[in-house]
């Protein structure tokens, strides 16, 4: 133990004795690591936050297809429906999408479902007349639309529509509520020109969450032109996007760990002179090759886990300080419009343990033999020159 | 095949490591095929040489081999959700079952891993190299059973599709079902756990008597022991342990403990049994070391302390357990 002690401090001196070319190596792993511990981490981030949202997200929705899209279901189903057993509510849903030229950006109308209750997330309150709305922060702050403000939006008819605004969404729903246009349901079927009799899609409560899967499959077998989708489904596909796209970009960064294993072994193989020499007169003053080996197995562990750590602190500034502003664009999904939101740092051992098998493994696997030649050196040669 | 960020890590992990083994194992062979310690000639200096290359190679390569052990495990517990009717490790497992395959190789090979690098700590405390041919010949035969795990840890992982419908442990580990898994779920907890304290309380006398005494025959004892401990602990996790723990009496999973909203209680668990029973079966296989010339004095000063490793690893998994117990709102015989 005390002889490893003494191997570790020598092996820290003989680091510090060359700087450059340990650094230059530190810093290609530094930059290594913390790609793929970013990834890992805002991948984690929004897997925890999707999964958080999509609590609130009804049992069971039912949407109508035609032609393999998705079309406006009549409303009239709902009657149909009602008599499967193991069925809580079903509420129809009204909601589009709007493209604004102006701030060219799309918002996301919904009707409110009759709802007036007060939202913990919400200032002010829901809209309860036609020509009131409540906006998400994203809204309100491209509009310059605050509380109590107004908003003019272009209908179908092509004709500016005056809403006021009676609730703004606290920025902590940003990843629900950012793109949000809440209206009353009479207003937003007037607004888009929905059809009479036709909502968007039904949501329904399923209280015994086992019965989900028999319920879906009856509302399948009597309307047959529906699609029902469970709230486990999407929470499954949303993860399976999310392990997909980070497991595409880990991917692609494995390019920048084979990248760093070629220096590494670049560097390893071109020793110099002086170190050679260094070598053999530690040889010829009484060390083994064995501890030649093992003070290379430490001056190893020691860059790795120090660029190891300084990597994956650096990734969890760039996302959890600075949103991480290099990867979100592609991590978090098509939209452009999507929020500027705070991602809550959220970590767990399991990512260390993926990133140090993804990074310390090939850097050790490619310093090990050119160690090797070096530590078997001959102390007789070396000294000689 | 699911791009998951562990299984990605697992498959380059392994492939690496199988590289560096293969290369080992080829030198090895060499060494193997060409060793005379006597001869002074250059070829032999230069097997000498290769022989830290190797031992280096191989050290790293099967402490590797033991990470990507947890991290198969810890994998295994993350990638349930994506499966329908999967709520742990067993889910992910039965989701393709070559993984039961994978995860039976993985603990062969983690306990091959261990003698071997056991045995290459003794070779290299001695000065004439005398295990250098056993430990290739062994290292020939630990290399192709890791190219058998990285194989079924890649068909397993190749063959995963998230549309597949998977079993959760309560239909395996079910005590109503006619497989072992079932048979084990319904022993009855109260046999099941005198069992266990018994061989607990035999398990230590016999680290104790190990401690005091020389005698080949106790070593011998105590890896007959504990490898018959590792069998029951498994058994009794099964039975009576992960009920305790669940607080459920129809809860037998022995992965469901390994997840967060049970304190993770069962790395610790599953940590230090694999650790006692490691460490108390090393002094019995080492034993007919003793005979090589050289090697009594070194295998004598290494024992005592595999075996005192053993007793701390085995104290403190029966003590979990008994904690577990104590501390569980589930009561059986009160």
């Amino acid at each position: 133990m005390t002889k490893h002690l003494k191997i570790i401090d020598y092996a820290v001196s003989s680091l510090l004795r060359r700087k450059f070319k340990n650094g230059a190596i530190m810093a290609a792993y530094i930059g290594t690591v913390a790609a793929l511990a970013s990834v890992l981490f805002l991948t984690r981030s929004l897997q925890t936050e999707t999964t958080a949202l999509l609590q609130g997200v009804p049992d069971l929705i039912v949407q109508r297809t035609l032609g393999g899209r998705h079309e406006l279901i009549p409303v009239d189903y709902k009657a149909g429906m009602a008599g499967i057993l193991g069925i809580g509510t079903i509420t129809p849903r009204y909601w589009g999408y709007y493209y604004d030229a102006l701030t060219k950006a799309n918002y996301t109308l919904i009707g409110s479902g009759g709802e007036t209750a007060p939202l913990t997330m919400l200032e002010g309150r829901l809209p309860q007349t036609p020509d009131e709305c409540a906006v998400g922060a994203g809204v309100a702050a491209l509009r310059h639309s605050g509380r109590s403000g107004q908003l003019i939006l272009v209908d179908s008819r092509n004709t500016g529509v005056l809403f006021e605004v009676s609730g703004l969404f606290t920025s902590e729903s940003d990843l629900l509520t950012n793109d949000l246009v809440v209206l009353t349901d009479r207003s937003l079927i007037d607004f888009f020109g929905y059809p009479p009799g036709l909502a968007t899609d039904f949501a329904v409560s399923v209280p015994n969450s086992s019965e989900v899967q028999t319920v879906a499959a009856k509302i399948k077998k009597l309307f047959p032109d529906t699609r029902p989708i469970t709230k486990r489904e999407l929470v499954r596909t949303y993860d399976m996007v999310f392990n997909w796209r980070s497991g595409m970009m880990l991917t692609v960064f494995s390019a920048a760990v084979i990248a760093l294993c070629i220096m590494a072994w670049d560097k390893a193989t071109g020793i110099s002179a002086e170190e050679k020499q260094e070598i053999g007169i530690l040889k010829a003053i009484g060390w083994d090759t064995s501890d030649i080996l093992a003070l290379k197995f430490w001056e190893g562990l020691i860059i790795s886990l120090t660029s190891f750590l300084t990597g994956v602190i650096v990734a969890y500034m760039h996302v959890f300080f600075f949103n991480a502003s290099l990867l979100a664009a592609v991590l978090k999904g098509w939209s452009v419009l999507f929020p500027a939101f705070h991602l809550t740092p959220s970590f767990n051992s399991f990512h260390l343990l993926i990133m140090a098998f993804l990074t310390i493994i090939p850097y050790i696997a490619s310093t090990v033999i050119p160690t090797w030649k070096t530590a078997i050196t001959d102390p007789d040669s070396v000294m000689r020159g | 095949m699911i791009l998951h960020p562990g299984v990605l890590a697992l498959i380059t992990g392994s492939a690496i490591t199988l590289l560096m083994l293969c290369y080992a194992a080829i030198n090895g062979a060499m060494i193997f095929f060409a060793w005379n310690y006597n001869s002074s000639s250059a070829s032999q200096l230069a097997l000498e040489r290769k022989t830290y290359l190797i031992s280096t190679l191989v050290n790293y390569g099967l402490g590797f081999q033991i990470i990507a052990f947890v991290l198969f495990i810890f994998t295994m517990d993350d990638i349930h959700r994506l499966f329908v009717g999967a709520m742990c490790a067993t889910g992910s497992l039965n989701a393709n079952p070559v993984g039961w395959y994978a995860l039976l190789s993985k603990i062969i090979v983690f306990f091959l891993s261990g003698f071997w690098i056991a045995l290459n700590y003794i070779d290299q405390q001695a000065e004439q190299y005398p295990l250098v041919r056993l430990k290739y010949a062994l290292l020939g035969g630990i290399v192709p059973c890791i190219g058998i795990d990285f194989t079924l840890q890649l068909t397993y992982f190749l063959g995963l599709e998230p549309d597949i419908i998977t079993s959760c442990c309560g239909s395996l580990f079910g005590s109503g079902g006619e497989s072992t898994a079932s048979s084990l779920a319904a022993l009855p907890v109260f046999p099941a756990m005198v069992a266990f304290y018994s061989l607990s309380i035999i398990l230590i006398s016999v680290m104790v008597l190990n401690l005091a005494f020389q005698a080949g025959v106790f070593r011998y004892l105590l890896a007959l022991f504990s490898a018959l401990f590792f069998v029951l602990a498994i058994v009794s996790m099964i039975s009576f342990i992960s009920v305790y723990i669940y607080e459920l009496p129809t809860h037998h999973c022995p992965f469901d403990i390994l997840q967060q909203e049970y304190n993770f209680v069962g790395y610790p668990l599953y940590l230090t049994l694999f650790g006692g029973v490691y460490f108390g079966m090393l002094p019995g296989l080492f034993q007919p070391l003793k005979n090589t010339a050289g090697l009594a004095e070194i295998v004598a000063g290494v024992e005592k302390k595999w075996v005192q490793c053993s007793m701390i690893s085995c104290l403190c998994f029966i003590a979990f357990v008994t904690y577990a117990i104590c501390l569980s709102k589930l009561t059986y015989f009160l």
